[in-house]
């Protein structure tokens, strides 16, 4: 993982300085409000419908234990004793005071994490696949490559007041995207080209929100080393050419489709021509400082536990089906991989207590090199679990409330924090989100479901996702009361698909029966092999329209 | 007299005046008696009549098109770019573009809603004279300057990123 020099050490001081000299200003009256807005949303502080919000990067999601611990302490400190995971691999504190704000920034400072640009019209965090580093499809470990974007945007004096907020994400496997990268501005697909050398497949424009697009493909090869020279020519042309006029029509995907992907690349190409060649383009030895930070933990030379996994299996049926739903396959022979799941049934989606982070942190020293990372799902991944210990990890997760079984099923949901703590939604989402937990909390039945992403949303910005969820639910608002509108056959994966919209929109009692009626038309109308996406693609929106209206 | 702040945080005064662009059908309305900055596309209209005065720069605006000066950046004494608004960042491409791409040597200054927070950006975007907004305390504008002792980036102060810096 990423540590520190002397230089980020010195940046991230010198810019807790800076904000304590802005809040202080904005407490004396000096700065007005909206003067203020900016310098505070790109150090991470909303001011929300109950209280400040202070969302924490967590660089494309990768945290170390005492990182962890420090979250703990400053939640208890500063908070009511809880966090957020969110949908951008980022940890939000729902409660602090303003005021305790440059605070809370140098204890996250001291133990090398900030919230530098996590919201505002500028570069936010860069995202990237949960399973990084222990996959045997990648083509390369792509967390380089995201630190190498997180700084060259930290601070960007150019790219600071964007015309909105603008997302790049990383994908580096070659058969998933667990990234998203077509529903971000700039999605970076991994390849090699004939040659075998190693780039990126540039994906600009893609995004959720009031108009959700399927990101185009404005350059199908872009060599490792022209990486930040492209994406200056990118914002560069967003920066002067993106619409100002409109918020809900600034997005760089409204200029893409304005100019077309073919026009929108060429005037990249042209820009790019100019800068190409500068002290920007990355070297190979700049690359190779960033990947010596990712090399491999050290790891013991094992075989699988094929024969020890079989009987404990066998002896265990809740183990076995952990072990099918929450644990992938690791590169190396003996290790494997482990979702921990926050979505137990009655807590919000992502929500953990000082105490659970805490208890993360242990886990992640005793399982796993002491680092874990952030799903955009909203759950913890522990990437380096030996498999003779698997046992003894879900033994001691289980009355943690981490071992839910439910990975990638109906009731993993992604959901944002809504109308319950949101100024901005028009609705809540959780007990949305809980509902449909508790009418489906039969694992059996579930398990036959097989995977299903269930996204929700409290409004139209779409933090959670609701465009892209296979069933997605928006929350909207009609006359004062609140509704949820169903879309069917969104994805965020390789196939990547925006939702269509079923019909009218439900109350919020109406919605688990909507979607057991949904499901009972994916189990009518499956053939055996099909996911419930499989099923909607091949027998369109008709058949649940029917259903649920009938 | 505009207070104008230079880089390193002194000030100091002047007398360049900012001539608005005239209504449809109306014309420049140039003071006599002290140099001026108009629009540029007007300065490019009015070449023949503008060239080689020494009291006389331009303005963009953050719409505008900084291409349209190019290879004569360098006939100018001062170029302005106004930030209509502080949240409008298109001002920050233009300076580099100037600075970097067209080669402007002179003075490049930021008008308009120009505010205490936007300066280091404004410093390392090539601009090196800063005319703050009067409601502002210009006393401050030096430590807001120098928050930072440096940047990942090339930009316009620095050539060499960071990344580069660290291999040497």
């Amino acid at each position: 993982m990423y540590v520190y020099d002397e230089h980020d050490r010195q940046m991230a001081a010198e810019r807790v300085a800076q904000f304590r000299d802005q809040t202080e200003r904005a407490l004396a009256g000096e700065l007005a409000e909206d003067e203020f807005l900016p310098l505070r949303l790109q150090n991470g502080l909303y001011v929300q419908r109950l209280a400040p919000m202070l969302r924490i990067c967590v660089p494309y999601g990768m945290m170390r234990s005492d990182q962890l611990r420090r979250l703990a302490r400053i939640t208890r400190d500063y908070d009511k004793g809880y966090a957020h995971f969110t949908t951008r691999q980022n940890v939000q504190l729902n409660w602090p005071a303003l005021e305790d704000v440059p605070d809370i920034l140098a204890e996250l400072a001291e133990v090398e994490m900030h919230a530098n640009q996590t919201s505002g019209n500028c570069i936010r965090n860069t995202t990237t696949d949960q399973f990084s580093g222990v996959q045997s499809d990648e083509i390369a470990d792509p967390r380089p490559y995201c630190e190498i974007i997180r700084q060259w945007s930290t601070f960007h004096p150019e790219f600071a007041f964007l015309p909105r907020k603008f997302k790049v994400a990383v994908n580096a496997s070659e058969h998933t995207d667990r990234a998203a990268i077509q529903v971000h501005d700039i999605g970076l697909q991994m390849v090699r080209n004939e040659a075998g050398e190693l780039g990126f497949r540039v994906h600009v424009g893609g995004g959720l929100g009031r108009t959700p697009m399927v990101g185009p493909v404005i350059r199908q090869f872009l060599p490792e080393l022209d990486l930040l020279t492209y994406l200056e020519a990118v914002l560069r042309v967003y920066n002067r050419y993106g619409r100002r006029d409109n918020k809900f029509k600034a997005r760089i995907k409204i200029l893409v489709k304005a100019l077309t992907p073919e026009g929108f690349a060429e005037k990249v190409e042209a820009e790019w021509q100019h800068i190409k060649d500068s002290p920007t383009r990355l070297t190979p030895e700049a690359v190779q400082r960033i990947q010596a930070y990712f090399t491999e933990p050290d790891y013991a030379v094992l075989d699988n536990a094929t024969d020890l996994l079989a009987s404990q299996r066998f002896e265990n049926r809740g183990f076995d089906q952990w072990l099918t739903h929450n644990v992938d396959t690791h590169k190396k022979p003996g290790y494997a991989i482990v979702t921990l799941t926050m979505k137990k049934t009655g807590t919000p989606p992502g929500d953990v207590s000082d105490k659970q982070l805490e208890q993360i942190a242990d886990l992640a020293d005793e399982f796993s090199f002491g680092e874990v990372r952030v799903t955009h799902q909203q759950n913890v991944v522990l990437a380096d679990v030996r498999q003779d210990r698997l046992l003894e990890l879900w033994q001691a997760i289980t009355p943690m409330d981490f071992g839910t079984a439910n990975l990638n099923t109906l009731t993993d949901v992604i959901c944002c924090p809504g109308g319950d703590y949101c100024a901005l939604a028009n609705a809540k989402s959780i007990p949305v989100a809980e509902a449909i937990q508790r009418q489906f909390d039969d694992l059996d039945y579930l398990y036959d479901l097989g995977n299903i992403d269930l996204n929700i949303s409290g409004c139209m910005n779409a933090c959670g996702h609701h465009h892209v969820g296979n069933i997605g639910v928006l929350g909207v608002d009609k006359k004062g009361q609140e509704f949820y509108q169903i879309s069917l056959g969104g994805s965020s994966h390789h196939d990547a698909s925006i939702g269509k919209i079923l019909g009218p929109s439900f109350a919020r009692d109406e919605m688990p029966q909507v979607i057991s009626k949904i499901i009972d038309v994916y189990v009518d109308k499956r053939t055996e092999e099909e996911t419930f996406l499989d099923t909607y693609r091949r027998v369109g929106i008709d058949p649940f329209k029917e259903r649920v209206y009938a | 007299m505009p207070n104008v702040i230079s880089p390193d945080g002194s000030i100091r005064q002047d007398n360049w005046v900012v001539v608005p662009r005239p209504a449809e059908g109306e014309s420049l309305d140039i003071p006599a008696d002290q140099p001026a900055l108009i629009p540029a596309d007007l300065w490019l209209a009015g070449y023949e009549h503008f060239t080689g005065r020494q009291d006389i720069g331009v303005w963009f605006d953050s719409h505008d098109e900084p291409e349209i000066l190019d290879g004569r950046v360098n006939e100018l004494p001062v170029i302005a770019v106004n930030f209509p608004k502080f949240s409008d960042g298109r001002g920050y491409s233009i300076g580099r573009l100037l600075r970097e791409r067209f080669g402007y040597v002179n003075e490049l200054r930021a008008i308009g809603d120009v505010l205490l927070d936007q300066l280091q950006f404004m410093k390392r975007c090539g601009f090196d004279a800063y005319v703050l907004r009067a409601d502002k305390d210009i006393t401050k504008a030096q430590k807001c300057l120098n928050f930072f002792s440096q940047g990942y980036q090339a930009a316009t102060d620095t050539e060499i990123p960071l990344f580069r810096r660290r291999a040497s």
